[in-house]
């Protein structure tokens, strides 16, 4: 007898996703779209031009209520949770006592004694074990409440104006990183200013079972069905779009072997806190010197580099590809990859082995794309 | 429902050919394009290459995967969809038109005998997809 096939994870979008003809392929263990109808390359797009609206309702939460709410955290964590007011956000990783990466997330403050972590969709049982294998007795009460929440992301520069019509708040009064807690169609939701795409946007956070009203709502007001109405983007959008916007993905630039320093996310480790688990590692890192860096490159020959393959310095191995994929409004061959630090120059040439066959490539500043104010 | 033109044949790995005289041409049916989405890279052989049946003779590259193409009949290769470079859009727009990918010199034409009719590709995909 054949075992019974893994059962996948599904948000409260999954039937819509499937009544609009999402493509579904699995993603840490959860059934997602891959892509709609319109296409990638055309998702993509629209995201930069008008407006994309995503589903990531499989990423977790975790909350952290209590007076001990933000010491606590700001032990396990590289950024400073210290230095956030309340309805602000910041991004921030859980280290390992190496000061490699366990995951990156968001780090909401919804009050002094009350947090809300923000975290990968393929690792969140990882960090609920390992947030509450570091408890210590402080005056905190972590629940994990990934179930409680939907996560739609709306982004691109027509993101405010289409929100706008479903919510009083003045949503150009929510700074970058700043979040509130207000209604949207008269849903209880968290607003928050972020996004994963490089573009302007919004996520909102609400029960589950307003998702799909809050979907259609969205697809509505955006005039979805026009030609430059807003589209539903599925996963691989979401990675083209980040990619190009040199934003990370857990798994790939970063993962419990390659240090904050090494990935370029010396910004959000902040030495001089206080402790937290890490510190000590990062700050002799800083001291000796990094020896491999994270970089981004252009392909210049034809050919597409992509994830896993090996990068050749001077006809040497010396890396690998993190992540490589077309780059769909720059219109050029992109990726991210560990070099050491002597080559980690802008304009070195590196050679990609495509398949066997070595494919030209030049090492470019980060991001590559980036939005115009 | 995918397009599966009558005049052709077809095979398993979702290549199409058509005849013309003694020259087949080759590329990849409605159903592989739809499967793969925007194709963005098309890796071609030169004039010249000769190919048995079966062999693979380049690949198909979308936003996410990679593909190879396999030719279902044995020849050499005679003259190559250059414009597929700048245009692999084409593949997608146009899979049986201006998605060609090469045309063959035909080593043995009775191959095609042994490939599949329309009919039978239709009912091949749809089980396939079962």
């Amino acid at each position: 007898m054949t075992a019974p096939a893994l059962e996948l994870r599904k948000t409260s979008l999954n039937n819509v996703h499937r009544a609009m003809g999402g493509r579904m392929v699995e993603f840490g263990g959860w059934d997602m779209p891959v892509q709609y109808p319109a296409g990638t390359m055309t998702e993509h797009l629209r995201t930069r031009t008008h407006a994309g609206l995503f589903d990531v309702s499989h990423m977790g939460e975790i909350d952290v209520r209590g007076a001990d709410a933000i010491p606590f955290v700001n032990r396990l964590v590289s950024n400073d949770a210290t230095k956030l007011i309340d309805g602000q956000a910041q991004y921030s990783a859980l280290t390992t006592p190496e000061g490699t990466v366990i995951d990156d997330l968001l780090v909401y403050r919804l009050a002094s004694d009350h947090l809300l972590l923000i975290v990968n969709a393929g690792t969140t049982d990882k960090d609920w074990d390992w947030i509450n294998s570091h408890y210590q007795n402080e005056n905190v009460e972590l629940r994990n409440v990934s179930a409680e929440y939907c996560q739609i992301a709306l982004q691109g520069p027509d993101a405010i104006s289409i929100l706008q019509k479903l919510t009083d708040v003045p949503l150009a009064e929510i700074k970058y990183y700043y979040f509130r807690d207000t209604q949207v169609d008269g849903v209880a939701s968290i607003v928050s200013r972020t996004g994963y795409t490089g573009e302007d946007g919004f996520e909102v956070y609400a029960a589950p079972d307003k998702a799909e009203q809050l979907w259609k709502k969205i697809l509505d007001a955006g005039n979805f069905g026009s030609d430059e109405g807003v589209l539903p983007c599925g996963l691989a959008a979401r990675n083209t779009l980040r990619l190009e916007a040199g934003m990370c993905l857990y798994g790939h630039e970063i993962d419990e072997n390659t240090t904050l320093l090494e990935a370029n996310l010396g910004w959000i480790t902040k030495l001089n806190k206080g402790d937290f688990i890490g510190r000590d590692a990062l700050a002799k890192q800083k001291e000796a010197g990094i020896r491999r860096k994270l970089i981004g490159f252009e392909v210049t020959d034809r050919g597409i580099a992509r994830d896993g393959q090996d990068v050749f310095l001077n006809g040497q191995r010396g890396g690998s590809v993190t992540s490589g994929s077309p780059a769909p409004f720059l219109k050029k061959n992109i990726g991210m990859a560990y070099v050491p630090v002597e080559s980690a120059n802008v304009g070195q040439r590196i050679e990609i082995d495509v398949r066997g066959k070595l494919v030209g490539a030049e090492i470019v500043p980060l991001p590559f794309y980036k939005r115009a104010k | 429902m995918a397009n599966v033109p009558d005049n052709l044949h077809y095979s398993k790995d979702h290549e199409w050919v058509r005849v013309d005289g003694d020259t087949a041409v080759i590329g990849i049916t409605d159903h592989a394009q739809e499967q793969l989405g925007d194709v963005v890279y098309v890796e071609l052989p030169k004039p010249g290459e000769e190919f048995a049946a079966h062999d693979s003779f380049g690949s198909v590259e979308s936003v996410k995967a990679v593909s190879e193409i396999f030719t279902p009949i044995s020849g050499k290769v005679v003259e190559v969809n250059q414009s597929l470079a700048d245009e692999p859009e084409k593949v997608n727009k146009d899979p049986y038109g201006e998605g060609w990918m090469i045309k063959t010199k035909m080593g043995k034409p009775g191959e095609v005998d042994s490939l599949l009719t329309a009919a039978e590709y239709e009912d091949f995909t749809k089980a396939e997809s079962e």
